[in-house]
């Protein structure tokens, strides 16, 4: 009996802090996103409730809260309404295996980060089933683009994932922090920790991968039919929970989790989290956003390749020297990340450079090369003197 | 509208439903109230129907009914983000039709008038397009240098953004005092400012990933097709009224003609960012070399043009913005024809936009600049 009572004990306080960890993100890293990205604009951002406007994000869900919660005439009601909360379980879900300090883990799964591949790509779900019973254009093709895009970023996540596994020796998220106490694995393995961040921004849908939402393309992608409080699930909840459970895994992952210098346990870990918030932030208002084909060209002929290699050679020097692994590894990793760091935009522009030089109709398929053969032959009177080189 | 080419249903390449999604009026990007019908193949445009008259206000018929003046405090309304050089070219055609001779100083305060708002003009231009691109701080950066723009244009016309600062034969009022100084001093300031824009995205990657090679008009395409303005010469074609026509005191000042060479859209997006730098030169020289003198002759207060016919043009930021003027003597103009760059671009989308995905749709839109003020009249 007193076992039971502990375990829905247990249950409950996990729960709470699960649901505080998520309100919390939803409230404060939108306001904070909106403060930092005016200040990034030349601008003041929400300042006029409360001191400096902190109690905007409050002012802005009691507004979204009192609204009046509508679901389009021709929709799919109850997928509809269900969409926001099957999106939700996967912020929830994920918290499970994250310690959160040395005495603090709901769970330590003997296969956590299985576990959290799995969980993850479970986002997925909520934003199809929400763009798909919009019944909405713009809806389904943010919806269709999140399916396409997570799918993609899936594989190289999972890659950079196995290498941690690999050095950890262990698929539980407690063993990767207790394996992190000598060395953070960001120092090991910088190429992973680079292909784990991009590729969990575009699994975020952050920008510059942001095309299931983009808002000057798709209005609001899956979300916009979406109004009220589900709005808010979708906007404040579940993104900034997301971000926040994907800057937890990343810390737990690669920043040695809870652990740090001078203070030790969860406010290490609040800060780690901060700084991948503002790092999407920064992005957030520094890039322009990638389109569908560049988007997955890039997943899939340089992220999975290159974190493949990654892989291939840390389980190599694992095996070969299973003593002293630690130094060859993080050699052989600095050594691409910089490499890729510093020839990727070199590469990137000659082969568009290049690309520039022919029309793009080539990328299409033979109709339309036919077709606009035909209209250029009809609008384009041939010979031109000052055409390009 | 042109002539748009039928997709035959027997293809090939893809086996599946098409999809018809209207982007517009009410879209994010779609620069006031454009609609384009797009069938879609996925994410492939196969088909585009841009569907316009959802701010027509009727311009042209309301000339009919206003005396010269009245109409002349319409215009800026046309164009809402140039609205000098809408008033310029009406002014010019009423100026030649009735032979009245605009003194020099008047001339010159025109073109400082313009080419400030062809800068505040291009900085909208430029932040949408990057907008539309999915970047944020551009835009916020463009708007905060457009604002210093405005309050300068305020000083000169006492409103930031409708004018009503020509007349026939002349501008309204002379410099305000202070204003020479306040305007120095954007000068120097500005091009840093253009210099910022450039730093943060002409070589980012996914920009260049965006623009370079989308959206290409060939040369004698564009000519064909009668662009005018930034989306010609991004083409690679050097046509410019100011310098090919050399109307008001262009042909003093020493400025150059930026061009692009494969008329894509990135070539586009830098011929405006250098616009910004020939305009900051242009209003430098404008306001040495500025002579004293009247800035107006007399004109009776109810204009009578003879009658006759003509037509005159400024380089607006977007173009030849053209007017075409019928006079038949009495108060009011027997018929005014306008000649927009903005419409001519759009009429070129279902040409263009075939063969490209909905992001590229957004780029291509957003690089040829449409105002669609200008484009319903």
């Amino acid at each position: 009996m007193a076992e039971i009572i502990e375990l829905i004990v247990r249950f409950i306080v996990a729960l709470v802090i699960a649901l505080a960890v998520i309100h919390v993100s939803g409230l404060v890293f939108p306001f904070l996103l909106r403060r930092l990205w005016g200040f990034m604009g030349d601008r003041l951002g929400p300042n006029r409730v409360g001191p400096q406007g902190i109690f905007q994000p409050i002012a802005d869900g009691i507004k979204l809260f009192t609204k009046e919660d509508i679901t389009p005439a021709r929709s799919n009601r109850w997928l509809f309404l269900l969409a926001p909360a099957i999106a939700f379980t996967t912020p929830m879900l994920v918290q499970v295996v994250i310690p959160f300090s040395e005495s603090y883990t709901i769970a330590d799964l003997n296969i956590g980060l299985l576990y959290l591949v799995a969980i993850g790509a479970f986002a997925v779900l909520g934003m199809l089933v929400g763009g798909w019973a919009s019944n909405n254009k713009y809806s389904l093709v943010g919806g269709l683009r999140a399916a396409a895009q997570m799918i993609s970023y899936e594989i190289p996540l999972l890659l950079t994932i196995i290498v941690v596994a690999l050095l950890a020796g262990s698929l539980s998220l407690d063993s990767v922090v207790a394996a992190q106490e000598g060395v953070w694995f960001i120092l090991v393995q910088p190429m992973s920790f680079l292909v784990f961040i991009i590729a969990g921004v575009a699994e975020l849908n952050r920008t510059p991968f942001d095309l299931p939402e983009a808002e000057s393309e798709l209005v609001s992608g899956y979300m916009t039919e979406y109004s009220g409080m589900r709005f808010a699930f979708f906007y404040g909840l579940i993104e900034w929970g997301n971000v926040t459970v994907w800057a937890l895994t990343a810390s737990t992952l690669f920043l040695g989790g809870w652990r740090g210098p001078f203070i030790s346990g969860p406010a290490w870990l609040v800060i780690k989290v901060c700084i991948f918030a503002f790092l999407i932030i920064w992005f957030f208002s520094t890039f322009p956003r990638l389109q569908v084909d560049q988007l997955m060209t890039f997943a899939w002929k340089i992220l999975i390749p290159l974190s493949l290699v990654n892989l291939t050679v840390t389980a190599f020097f694992i095996v070969l020297m299973p003593d002293n692994y630690l130094w060859p590894i993080a050699i052989f990793s600095w050594v691409i990340m910089i490499a890729f760091v510093l020839l990727m935009p070199i590469v990137v522009k000659r082969l568009l450079l290049k690309k520039r030089l022919y029309t793009r109709l080539t990328d299409y398929g033979p109709w339309v090369i036919s077709r606009t053969a035909s209209m250029r032959s009809q609008y384009y009177r041939g010979n031109s003197k000052q055409t390009s080189d | 509208m042109t002539v748009r080419p039928r997709i035959k249903t027997d293809r090939p390449y893809f086996h599946l439903e098409e999809m018809v999604l209207n982007m517009g009026p009410q879209h994010p990007s779609m620069h006031g109230v454009l609609r384009l019908v797009l069938r879609l193949n996925g994410e492939l445009v196969i088909d585009v129907d841009p569907a316009l008259g959802y701010l027509h206000r009727g311009f042209e018929k309301l000339a009919e009914n206003r005396t010269y003046y009245q109409y002349l405090s319409m215009l800026s309304r046309c164009d809402y983000l140039s609205g000098i050089f809408m008033e310029w070219a009406y002014v010019r055609a009423v100026e030649d039709l009735m032979e009245i001779e605009v003194p020099e100083r008047a001339e010159y305060l025109r073109v400082i008038a313009g080419e400030l708002n062809r800068i505040a003009s291009h900085q909208i231009s430029i932040g949408d397009f990057l907008l539309n691109l999915g970047t944020w701080t551009p835009f916020f950066w463009t708007f905060r240098d457009r604002e210093d723009i405005l309050d300068l244009l305020e000083m000169l016309t006492g409103q930031r953004m409708m004018y009503n600062y020509m007349r026939v034969g002349g501008v309204k009022e002379d410099l305000p005092d202070g204003f020479e100084s306040a305007c120095r001093s954007f000068l120097r300031t500005f091009p840093k400012m253009v210099d910022q824009y450039e730093q943060l995205v002409t070589d980012n990657e996914i920009f260049l990933t965006r623009t370079l090679g989308i959206g290409v008009y060939e040369p004698d395409e564009a000519v064909d097709y009668g662009l005018t303005g930034p989306n010609l010469r991004g083409s690679g074609v050097a046509w410019d009224l100011r310098k090919a026509e050399g109307y008001s005191v262009y042909p003093k000042l020493d400025f150059e003609v930026p061009v692009g060479r494969h008329g894509d859209c990135y070539d586009r997006y830098k011929c405006r960012i250098e616009e910004f730098r020939q305009s900051v030169r242009i209003i430098e020289q404008a306001l040495d070399g500025l002579p004293g003198g009247p800035v107006n002759v007399k004109t009776p207060p109810m204009l009578r043009p003879p009658a006759g016919e003509i037509y005159r043009a400024v380089e607006s930021p977007r173009g030849e913005w053209g007017n075409y003027l019928v006079s038949n003597g009495g108060l009011r103009p027997y018929r005014l024809k306008l000649r927009d760059p903005s419409y001519v671009a759009i009429s070129t989308l279902p040409r263009i936009l075939p063969g490209n995905n909905i992001a590229d749709v957004i780029a291509i839109a957003g690089s040829l600049d449409p105002i669609m003020g200008a484009v319903d009249r």
